[in-house]
């Protein structure tokens, strides 16, 4: 990886490094082919786990290597600097693991967070609703409290992993009188009466990741699968997207490194005029601006990254600031990258058309960047109401 | 318990080597060093039976100078349960002759064992002989060049050994060793625990001496071969292209054919 060096330490330099093996070695022969025919990359899924990575975000005491929010970016950058779209199978089970692992209860972490350390189960996060996108409080799936269980009514959609996972974190209202407050997050286990794998969305990228519509009919979730407490499914959610942006960023960042090393490849190789393209200046300022833009990305992930695991509160402005950043450079970075290579670059036999489109998409989840702005802007506005007033 | 025992060499990574002009050897300081890329399949193949059978130990050997034992811990890393490394300045200059007796004296050592497990050859010097040579000095059959394991249980196995012509299925009973193909099997990636644990893990080094290895049959001294000269071969011709018609082109092979009395 052509890039500025961070002091990481052994564990995490290891971490990388057998990342990095299995995207090369194992995820890049497969990428054209998974992403032409929208396959799931199971057997990926097995080596991630295998090799410990879904180790990396669940702590020690179920079965994980107890590290952090970074060292998740650090993984799934790895990977996504050859497949944006294969690293979610990755990403995707942090996503859907942060509930349980942030409000979970003992009981729940138990009997959960292990088979999602090991890569023998995959998690998936479940909020988003055709009506309820950005306005995600606006979830219309019901929950309907009964004697020791409760019954899920509604239809969720765009759900990541969503028909490989093993474990949900189902958000559902409780009471739509209370609003807000009437959410509710459950852990669902696929094998649940009522719950059912709905169809699977064709997308413009990150198409080997399996996007689906998930349906809960008179679905029978036992009580004891409340994360947290009734009521309180929208702190869980925003309290996991504090967690889980620098990894959609991390995700932007790796794409982007993806593209940048491909045209800066290109560039070298490529002969016009009698000579290599990076020789002019046209050129290769282009791809200097991408390496500009990407070493700040990546400062800003890294350092929100480890705020999140320094316990800092507070924290969402920075992540909302470290997502957005990373997801609009991985936008035009890969959009210069086509321009770079030209014609072959908008060609599927070159990997940077599939890094555009595996690109847009982390414009837009995980809160689209205007919501994103949003966040930043009522953070700024707190952080100002704060300062005491002489 | 049962055990299997896995043979590996540290080779450069490049093909860019040097030649030693006075001894005819290779020149190795310098150079990158990688997992013959051969022995990665019996490491490999050495793992899955240990997965297959349960309470067995994989025990990985390797004879070279002290820096080899970073290939030992890649093959911990990947889920070898120890390493020994065989090292001492009497070793030096061993060909397979002297190397393959040095290892069997380790297979003593270590004592009882099932299994032997090479790659089909070195990438250096790509002899296919050590694997061989071992089991010669153990007096246990070989089988080389294996592509398939049909079965494998303490004791017994069937196998297939790849031929120039196909291929041929073997059966053997008792202890024996294989060389392996990359037909075989894919290796793993290594683990981060796998990792973590191999920094840690004590690899112990074993001289001559403590193999109670006859002088006379290792090092320089111990080695029959001697390396005449080093040449790259000449790449091979071409051959003859018969082109044009139908008509044209059998008449010319028959008449190729012909002139050099080969019908």
């Amino acid at each position: 990886m052509i890039s500025m060096p961070y002091n990481l330490t052994e564990e995490q330099k290891e971490l990388v490094a057998i990342a990095k093996q299995i995207a090369e070695e194992k995820i890049k022969p497969l990428r054209e082919q998974y992403d032409e025919e929208q396959l799931f990359p199971e057997e990926i899924v097995k080596i991630l786990g295998n090799s410990d990575l879904y180790r990396v975000f669940i702590p020690e005491e179920y079965d994980g290597l107890g590290m952090g929010v970074f060292e998740m970016a650090l993984v799934t950058e790895e990977l996504s600097r050859i497949d944006g779209g294969i690293a979610l199978a990755y990403a995707g089970s942090a996503l859907g693991a942060f509930p349980i692992i942030l409000f979970g209860n003992e009981q729940q972490k138990k009997k959960y967070l292990p088979p999602i350390a090991s890569g023998e189960k995959i998690a998936a996060f479940a909020l988003t609703e055709p009506e309820a996108g950005s306005d995600a409080a606006n979830v219309k799936t019901k929950a309907e409290k009964k004697d020791g269980y409760y019954l899920l009514n509604g239809t969720k959609q765009w759900i990541t992993n969503g028909g490989y996972a093993g474990i949900y974190s189902v958000f559902a209202n409780v009471d739509f009188e209370r609003g807000i407050r009437g959410m509710t997050a459950f852990i669902v286990d696929r094998d649940t009466e009522g719950f059912e794998i709905g169809k699977k969305e064709n997308k413009l990228g990150i198409r080997a990741s399996d996007t689906r519509e998930l349906i809960f009919n008179n679905c029978k979730v036992p009580t004891e699968n409340i994360i947290g407490r009734e009521g309180m499914g929208f702190r869980v959610g925003v309290a996991t997207f504090d967690q889980s942006r620098p990894g959609v960023a991390a995700q932007a960042l790796g794409i982007a490194q993806g593209a940048f090393e491909e045209a800066l490849k290109y560039a070298h190789e490529r002969v016009q005029f009698g000579k290599n393209i990076y020789s002019f200046q046209g050129v290769s300022f282009m791809i200097a601006d991408m390496a500009i833009k990407i070493e700040a990305a990546r400062a800003l992930v890294y350092n929100v990254a480890k705020l999140v695991d320094s316990g800092a509160k507070r924290t969402g402005g920075y992540s909302a600031m470290a997502k957005t950043f990373a997801s609009d450079v991985a936008m035009e970075v890969t959009t210069n990258a086509i321009q770079v290579l030209g014609g072959y670059g908008y060609m599927k036999d070159y990997p940077v058309e599939k890094m555009f489109r595996d690109a847009k998409v982390t414009q837009i989840y995980e809160g689209t960047n205007q919501i994103q702005r949003e966040v930043i802007a009522i953070h700024l506005a707190k952080e100002l109401a704060r300062i005491p007033k002489k | 318990m049962n055990r299997v025992i896995v043979f590996i060499k540290q080779v450069p990574d490049t093909a860019e080597l040097k030649i030693d002009p006075t001894t005819n050897t290779m020149i190795r300081e310098g150079v990158p060093s990688i997992i013959n890329p051969f022995d990665m399949y019996a490491i490999e193949e050495g793992i899955r039976i240990k997965e297959k059978w349960g309470d067995t130990e994989v025990v990985v050997v390797t004879m070279g100078p002290p820096q080899a034992e970073t290939a030992l811990r890649e093959a911990l890393s990947l889920g070898c349960d120890r390493a020994i490394l065989l090292s001492d300045k009497k070793f030096a200059a061993s060909d397979t002759y002297a190397t393959s007796y040095i290892l069997s004296c380790a297979v003593k050592k270590i004592g009882d064992y099932d299994v032997l497990i090479t790659g089909k050859q070195a990438s250096d010097g790509d002899t296919a002989q050590v694997g061989p040579g071992i089991a010669s000095w153990l007096n246990i059959p070989s089988i080389t060049y294996i592509r398939k394991i049909d079965e494998i249980r303490a004791g017994y196995a069937k196998v297939e050994r790849m031929r120039n012509d196909g291929f041929d299925i073997i059966e053997v009973t008792g202890k024996f060793l294989m060389t392996v193909l990359k037909e075989l099997n894919e290796p793993r990636i290594p683990s981060f625990r796998g990792k973590m644990a191999a920094k840690k893990a004590e690899i112990p080094i074993w001289s001559a001496e403590y193999l109670e290895a006859d002088d006379g049959k290792i090092g320089f001294l111990g080695s029959p071969t001697r390396v005449v000269r080093a040449f790259s071969p000449p790449p091979k011709k071409g051959g003859i292209k018969v082109e044009g018609e139908d008509e044209e082109t059998v008449n010319g092979l028959y008449n190729f054919l012909s002139e050099n009395k080969m019908l």
